[in-house]
Order: C-alpha cells, then structure tokens, then sequence
C-alpha cells in the first residue's frame, strides 16, 4: 500500500486522501494513518511544486557545482556537506562517486549572484580544494516531468 | 455498367460505430470516452529497439510465419504467464494485428455453412470476418446478470449439428467481463462433448485485476482445440505498431500460415523487433499500465455508485458497461443526447451486438482528471433525464 501510495503522490502531491482512498480500493482513514506514519517516519518530506520558472517574469539563474574537498578525520563528507547546506540559496548537495565529491545545485537570482557564491563563500571553505560550475541553459526534464512539451491526445476519438 | 460488388461484401453491415464516429470527429471539443486504444505512449525502451533495428537496416521481409526470436519469445511468455508448452517453429504465427489472426483462423477452419458461435457483446470483427470466410455467425447474447460471462446452458442451447467454433472474447470488449477458472471448465465440458474448436481472443489478457487471467487452453482436452490469439496492442500500448499473434494446433496454424503468406507475406519487421524487446524486458512497463488502468477502473465504478448508475463491476480490458435502461432511451438516442447537450462521447453498446442495447461502452484509458470531467458531465446530464421523468 505504501508503495502505491508514494508512487502517486510523487507524481501528484495535490491529490486528496478521498480520491486517493477510492483509486486504491481502501478507506480514507487507513491512507491519512499511512501518509501521517510516512511524514513521521521521515519517508515523505516534503510536498514541493515543480515550477517552470522560465515562464515567468521572475529571473533565476540555477548552476550545478562539482566540489572537490578533502574530507575530515572522523567525519568524512558530513561536516563539510553541512557547511554547504546551511547556505539557503544552496538547493541539493549530493555526495557523488567518481572524478569529484560533492555536487551542489543552487539558485540564484542572477549570474553575478551564482558566481559570488561560488568564488566568496564557496571556495573559500577550508576543506574545499576546487569547485566547477556549469549554468544549467534549459530544463527538458525535471522531476519526471517533461517541461518542454504538452501531452496532446493523438488518438481517433472513437475507435471500436 | 455490371455491379462491380459481390453479393457477400454487400451483406456485412459497416461498423455501427463508424456513424457515431463520424458525428464525434464534427466536435473538437468533444470529450470522449470512446476510444477502444491506450493512452499511454509505448514504452521508450521498445519503441527504442524499432528505432535501432531501422538504423541497423533490418528492412526487409521476415520468414512468413515471423522472426524466430519472437516466436520463441511469445512461447517463453505463454510458459511463464499460463504454463503452456508450443513449438516456436509449427506452432506460432506472428501477425499484422490480432485482427488478421482472427480473420485467417476462420479462413482456415470454416466450410460453407459452418456455424460459428459468438458472443455477444463483443468486438465487431467476429461476425463480418465469418461471413467473409463462408460461416455462419450465431449470436449468444450474454446477460447483465450473469456479470456478461458465458454460461455452460447458453453455449450448449445455440449449438447445432453445424456448429464448428466458438469464439472466446474474454476479457471482453465492450464489457470487460472476464471468465474465471470455474466459468471456463464448465463451458469446458461442451466444448468437448460437441467437438468444438475454440478461437480465444485473449488481446486484454495482460490487463485483469482480480486473479491473473486464464487461458482456456490451459483445461485439459482444449490445449488441441484452441486457437489462442493475443497481441501487443493492449498489453504493452502498440496499437499502432499492428502485431499480434497466434498459437495452436500444427495443422491449423500451417493453413493459416499459407493465407498469410499469400495475402500479407509477413508482419511489419521493425514491430517485430520491438516486440522481441517488449516480451523481454517490458513486464514492468505492463504492471505499473494495469495499475493505472486498475485506478482509474475503481474511480469510475465509484463515481457509478454515487450517480446510483446501474453497472457490474468488470474485471477485464480498460472498459466499463453501465445500464443506461432507467432512462427509457436506446444505446444510440443516449449516447447521441449526452455527445450534443454535454459534448462527451460513449459508445452506444450495440455497436457491439444487439444485446447491447440499453448498455453505453465508457472506456478508462484515459487520465484520471478527463475522466473526472468527463464524469461530471455525466452526472448532471442524467440528474436533468431524471428530473424530467420526475416532472412528467
């Protein structure tokens, strides 16, 4: 059940627990006990909006950042991987195998302000040894979602 | 000038559905419930295989009967999915559709005058496809009460001594009815006792959501008397790829073969790469479908019971068949009335056979939000029907 419940609302979080009750052949108490188990246990964490911010007025500007570091004695990745998120324009950080350590996704509302970032804050951290920032030009897919196309239904509309 | 038609093809009635069909395509804004195809796009990875066995150039003709590798893959899932044995080389032929696999089993089965009993409700190329290949069709019209399942006495009251074959349309279009195990062994033993053979057309197979769905030859003495007939259309959303296939006894899949070779040579190759690719590596692809459709299947029958619209709960295939006979209307006038006042379009359900009067076909391969709008619609142009029949 929980499964199915997931596999749903990560797709659409809006969907109420009525609805979701009568597709998955279940009461509405046993899905709202579930989805409020699953936000206790830390499953679900959030219920966010994909948004295509192109199309609006509104500037953003996103980078993804390689960073390599040295990591700390007794701590590893975590210390330095939290010195990072605290940054609120910071999205993700994701400790990654491979060429590098940390990719970190951020937000900003303009170039200028990205790379301030990256050469004020972000270098400067004491255990990072070097940072790659790639501006991400255009989104085609995100979250699952393909953003540059509609779904048109292409099909006669009555067949037998 | 001499009549340049034959007295046969004059005959066969045009689909019932072509008519409705063409008021819908006068209405953009339409929306409809009418389609009898997936909505979901084929699953990237297969439709990836078509596109690189192109690159590679595999253009040309496949053997008649198909490439090997599909026909070994229909028998590896036909052993995983019913636990039945064929030899990919006498008894397997890939087709264009499981529409031609219909056509050529009664091409190659029937005698002048061969009775071939159907089914109904059912899909509307039994009938025409008999005709065509010198049968008689014999309607049994299936019950709402008996949920449109085939009953032992149904089959056994419409045999003759001229009966051959009876089709099996199960998980049925436009009922989604299906036949448990039980509903097939006691039709089993008719079958049996009258030497039928049987052409089971078992294209829903893969979208049940009650048990898995059960071949009729599986039951012991029908694995020799079954043509069964399935596809990659429903399954794995590749209507438009057209490949089906069929299995069965050697000296019927031969002679169906030779009708084949003759009239179609061979199914489209790049489908049938695609299909290599789908009964490997797309069961996946087939669970997370049949739940959507198993979703949106408990949102309707929900959405019925709340309106207090008549309707057995179907187990099969992606359509629902409610009873529309409270409002004193045919299949067509309700169907008709509901497309012109609310602009969304059912299938009147004799289309499907004279049994489906008062029955309208809605079918749920469609996003749950157009089914939710789609519904509502419904909902108030039955609560106007009732309250008029309150007032008069």
């Amino acid at each position: 059940m929980r499964e199915k419940i997931l596999s749903i609302i990560e797709k659409n979080s809006r969907v109420d627990m009525r609805e979701l009750a009568i597709i998955l052949g279940t009461d509405e108490i046993d899905i709202a006990n579930e989805l409020k188990a699953m936000e206790e246990e830390g499953i679900i964490c959030g219920y966010h909006t994909l948004i295509d911010w192109e199309k609006t007025n509104i500037e953003k500007v996103s980078a993804l950042i390689e960073v390599r570091v040295t990591p700390q004695r007794g701590q590893g990745f975590d210390t330095i991987a939290e010195r990072i998120y605290k940054y609120p324009e910071v999205n993700s950080v994701y400790l990654i195998s491979g060429g590098y350590d940390l990719l970190v996704s951020l937000e900003g509302k303009s170039l200028k302000e990205v790379s301030s970032f990256v050469t004020n804050k972000l270098s400067t951290l004491d255990s990072v040894l070097s940072t790659a920032t790639h501006f991400i030009l255009k989104k085609y897919k995100d979250h699952g979602t393909i953003m540059t196309k509609k779904y048109e239904d292409e099909r006669m509309k009555v067949t037998p | 000038m001499r009549d340049p038609l034959s007295k046969q093809i004059r005959e066969i009635k045009p689909s019932g559905i072509r008519k409705f069909f063409d008021v819908v395509n006068e209405m953009p804004d339409a929306i409809s419930l009418g389609v009898g195809e997936p909505d979901f796009d084929t699953p990237w990875h297969i439709r990836d295989e078509g596109i690189y066995s192109l690159e590679k150039g595999r253009t040309f003709y496949t053997s008649n009967s198909g490439l090997k590798e599909l026909k070994e893959e229909i028998c590896n899932y036909l052993k995983r999915s019913q636990g039945l044995e064929y030899d990919y080389r006498h008894q397997v032929i890939v087709t264009v559709g499981g529409s031609e696999a219909i056509d050529i089993a009664l091409r190659a089965m029937l005698d002048p005058g061969d009775e071939v009993l159907i089914p109904q409700p059912c899909y509307v190329s039994y009938d025409p496809c008999t005709i065509l290949a010198g049968g008689v069709p014999v309607p049994i019209n299936l019950k709402h009460e008996n949920e449109f399942r085939l009953t032992a006495q149904e089959l056994r009251d419409a045999i003759t001594p001229k009966t051959k074959v009876l089709i099996m349309p199960f998980p049925n279009n436009p009922t989604g009815a299906i036949m448990e195990k039980e509903d097939l062994e006691a039709i089993a033993e008719v079958i049996i006792e009258h030497d039928l053979y049987v052409i089971s057309d078992e294209i829903y197979a893969e979208l049940t959501y009650k048990d898995k769905h059960v071949s009729i030859a599986t039951l012991e003495g029908l694995k020799e008397r079954t043509i069964l007939i399935n596809g990659f259309s429903k399954a794995y959303a590749m209507t438009g790829w057209r490949l089906g296939y069929a299995v069965g006894p050697v000296e019927i899949i031969e002679q169906m073969t030779k009708i084949h070779q003759f009239a179609i040579m061979c199914a489209p190759t790049t489908s049938q790469y695609a299909a290599v690719e789908a009964l490997k590596n797309g069961d996946e692809d087939v669970a997370n479908m049949r739940e959507s459709y198993n979703q949106r299947r408990r949102y309707l029958m929900h959405a019925f019971k709340e309106m207090g619209l008549e309707c057995f709960e179907p187990y099969g295939a992606f359509y629902v068949f409610p009873c529309i006979k409270e409002f004193g209307m045919t299949s067509e006038e309700f169907a008709t009335k509901l497309l012109e006042t609310e602009k969304v379009a059912v299938v009147p359900g004799t289309a499907f056979g004279d049994c489906g009067e008062g029955f309208v076909r809605i079918s749920y391969a469609y996003s749950l939000d157009n089914l939710k709008l789609a519904i509502g619609r419904i909902n108030d142009f039955i609560t106007k029907l009732r309250n008029r029949k309150e007032q008069a």
